[in-house]
């Protein structure tokens, strides 16, 4: 099986701190990996500096995706290689419709990968493809990207952008919070759709019930910035029974 | 394509300096001798054909003007402009003379081109790709005059337009052909004796386009007029005069660009609106002056006075303007809301990077009864520009049940640049309302980085994020000119960030 993501003793700092200690991870093709952990264990640094938010200062270590050095490549050019952040914090851009956005970052995706442009017709046939499979109302697509939508449509519209850019690498942070139990069944459907060989997922949640519905191959602890244990997808159920106090010092 | 999308692709076909429309064209020229005098006034005088009338009109007003003083209160900064060392005419030299499109110089036509303009009475614009989801826009026809340096080199549609009983010319030939027109309304909203820059342009102006739209009528097309200065040290003076009269209705369109030089070049049109009864005006504006290389050097001084007469009672001005180029700007088009129930509006987006200085505004002045005003005004700084809003909105003692209501928001862009708000607001009777509402804000960084996890430049992440701020006065614009605006804002922005 070959490696996606390869993340090797990635020490991370923010403002002069230093939050992820020596992290390591491996996610193969085909795999979806869950990272559960405490508020503050550096799970969101960890998706940031994937993505390649700056303002994190990588001290030691290196990701690979793909094998190829991934803290070398701007952001936009991770994206274009397949690298998607659903954020834990969607934000609003008012004045520019979900519509307008999708298709700007679909073709500039395409471009920078040496694509041609999608047509009109057939982008508008794959939204609306894509948006009714996760109920999401067409004039939702009118307003401004995330403006005024609710906490479950933002999470859902994440989603959306995910099935319509076909990354092969999702991550997925906390995107159970804030859905109401049938959002989330709906949202999960979606993510389990893209579920393929050649794709593979990060799923960072806090809460096992999320597993139920999209289940991981492999379930990462963290602890104060580092992997502290990994396991099965039991081991979300046994989390869930006893808490992180146990791994609290292992970190 | 979509308008960002094509931003894109020219963002990457632009120069170092980033400014497109930096080229030079090289014709022939017939200049006045260099420097200012009443040999110079009569020189422009003499080559336009004018009658004695107008000779005097201009003679009045640069007596006037060496009593006048530069003014300083601007929040802009530039060295002292030697009034002796330039150009106040310049014309392409005709070859010989030209009765219609096909005898012009192609060297200009070829100018127009490269600057997009159709100038070729070609019948339907390029069609505009609707937006995902949004209707196809009607396909309009727009008249375009064309000023080249000190001279209209073409208007179009003229035939079409004389049917309707529009009058739409260079101001020089209306002097000759409307000199009833011209006479009654030249000079009725910007007197020639209102600031130094008008009273310099009332005695030197060389061309412009001037427009009466007979009562009832509704013009058929937009007009357009695209203001280029191609020659070196030349001042370009131009004159614009557009009457509604009652019950009509115009839609006019202003687009200006220059070759990129080193040396500062000067700018003071005047622009006359007039209103009657019932009358609507709706003016546009997207300035994209030469603003400077990126340290600085060079651009346009762009010093204009624009005014509407809101003459009629229920008549409508609304001004929009899209500014991006100049070196610096100092320009508040504004509407004397005369008649009774008039309106005025005033839709502005104002974007400066690099070393550009705007001041900018407008002044709502509410002398009739129940008059209404609307100011919306986006600024958007970046690099170490100096981005400033300046307003007056005044009801005078009679002006009861005068209301007013203004937006003003600033964008910065980086650290460097700054955004200032200076709202003047005077109420002489007591049933005025007047609101006001002021934001100031920082382009996020979460949010460019949510556009650039997508894919997004950096580059095109700002132009995306800035032309949704600006979007409120964008849909104030003509189609065609939304787009060009949008794709402008872009690639005003390249190199603002990063
Ligand atoms: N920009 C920043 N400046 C200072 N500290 C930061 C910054 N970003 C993150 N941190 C700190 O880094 C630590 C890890 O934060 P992170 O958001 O990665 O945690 P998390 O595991 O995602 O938590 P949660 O489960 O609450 O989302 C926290 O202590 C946080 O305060
Ligand atoms: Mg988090």
């Amino acid at each position: 099986m070959m490696a996606l993501l390869e993340v090797k003793d990635l020490k991370v700092r923010v403002e002069e701190r230093e939050i992820l200690h020596g992290l390591t991870l491996t996610v193969n093709e085909g795999e979806v990996h869950a990272i559960m952990g405490p508020n503050g264990s550096g799970k969101s640094t960890l998706s940031h500096v994937i993505a390649g938010k700056p303002g994190y200062e990588v001290t030691d270590g290196q990701i690979l995706f793909r094998g190829e050095d991934l803290l070398e490549m701007e952001p936009d050019e991770r994206a274009a290689k397949g690298v998607f952040l659903a954020f834990q914090y969607p934000v609003e851009i008012p004045g520019v419709t979900t519509m307008n956005f999708l298709r700007t970052a679909l073709n500039a995706q395409r471009k920078a990968r040496g694509e041609s442009e999608l047509m009109v017709p057939d982008f508008l046939k794959k939204v609306r493809e894509v948006s009714k499979s996760l109920n999401i109302p067409q004039d939702m697509l009118k307003r401004g990207v995330n403006v005024g939508f609710s906490g479950g449509e933002k999470k859902r519209n994440e989603v959306l952008q995910m099935a319509l850019f076909e990354p092969s690498l999702c991550i997925l942070d906390e995107m159970d919070s804030g859905l109401d139990i049938d959002a989330l069944r709906i949202a999960a459907d979606g993510v389990n759709a893209l579920r393929s060989p050649g794709r593979a997922m990060v799923v960072i949640t806090h809460y096992q019930r999320l597993l139920n519905y999209i289940v991981p191959d492999v379930v990462h602890v963290m602890s104060r910035g580092r992997v502290v244990k990994s396991g099965g997808k039991e081991l979300a159920l046994e989390l869930e029974a006893s808490g992180y106090a146990q791994f609290e010092d292992a970190a | 394509m979509p308008a960002v999308q094509e931003t894109v692709e020219r963002v990457k076909r632009i120069d170092v300096d980033q400014y497109r429309y930096g080229f030079e064209t090289l014709i022939e020229s017939d200049k006045a001798p260099k420097g200012l005098s009443e040999e110079t006034v009569k020189f422009i005088s003499e080559k336009k054909n004018e009658p004695a009338w107008m000779l005097q009109w201009r003679l009045e007003a640069y007596r006037r003007w060496l009593t006048m003083q530069e003014p300083t209160w601007a929040r802009v900064d530039y060295p002292k402009i030697d009034f002796q060392d330039l150009y106040y005419y310049a014309a392409p030299k005709p070859k010989k003379t030209v009765s219609s499109l096909d005898e012009i110089d192609p060297e200009i036509l070829k100018t127009y081109e490269k600057l997009g303009i159709p100038l070729r009475e070609v019948a339907m614009l390029e069609g505009v790709e609707p937006k995902p989801g949004e209707e196809d826009p009607a396909r309009r026809k727009i008249a375009v005059d064309a000023v080249f340096d000190s001279v209209s080199v073409a208007t179009t549609f003229k035939a079409e337009l004389k049917k309707a009983g529009v009058i739409f010319m260079p101001i020089s030939e209306a002097i000759r052909e409307h000199p009833e027109l011209v006479q009654k309304y030249l000079g009725s909203v910007v007197p020639t004796s209102d600031n130094f820059y008008a009273t310099l342009n009332s005695a030197v102006f060389s061309d412009g386009s001037f427009v009466y739209v007979p009562p009832g009528v509704r013009c058929p097309m937009e007009l357009s007029t695209y203001f280029r200065i191609n020659e070196r040290n030349t001042g370009q003076f131009e004159r614009t005069l557009i009457i509604a009269d009652k019950g009509s209705y115009v839609s006019y369109l202003e687009g200006c660009t220059a070759p990129q030089r080193d040396e500062n070049q000067l700018h003071a049109a005047v622009v006359e609106l007039v209103a009657l009864d019932d009358a609507e005006i709706k003016y546009s504006t997207v300035q994209n002056w030469y603003p400077g290389n990126s340290e600085g050097k060079g651009g346009i001084y762009n010093f204009v006075t624009k005014r509407g007469d809101c003459r009629g009672a229920n008549s409508k001005i609304s001004w929009t303007q899209v500014e991006t180029g100049s070196a610096i700007t100092w320009k508040y088009p504004s509407c004397i809301l005369r008649g009774d129930n008039s309106r005025g509006e005033f839709y502005s987006i104002a974007i400066s990077n690099g070393f550009q200085q705007v001041d900018s505004g407008t002044k709502m002045i509410h002398l009739g009864k129940n008059t209404s005003s609307r100011i919306i005004s986006k600024g958007i700084a970046a690099g170490k520009s100096q981005n400033t809003y300046r307003g007056l909105v005044t009801a005078h003692r009679k002006a009861t049940g005068a209301r007013n209501f203004t937006a003003c928001d600033s964008l910065l862009i980086g650290d460097k640049c700054g955004a200032h708000t200076v709202p003047y607001i005077e109420a002489k009777n007591s049933s005025a309302t007047f609101e006001h509402e002021a934001t100031t804000s920082k382009i996020s960084e979460d949010v460019l980085f949510y556009c650039i996890q997508r894919g997004l430049s950096q580059e095109e992440a700002v132009g995306l994020v800035v032309n949704g701020f600006v979007k409120d006065v964008l849909q104030q614009l003509p189609m065609e000119f939304a787009v060009e605006a949008q794709k402008l804002i872009s690639i005003s922005l390249e190199g603002s960030v990063g």
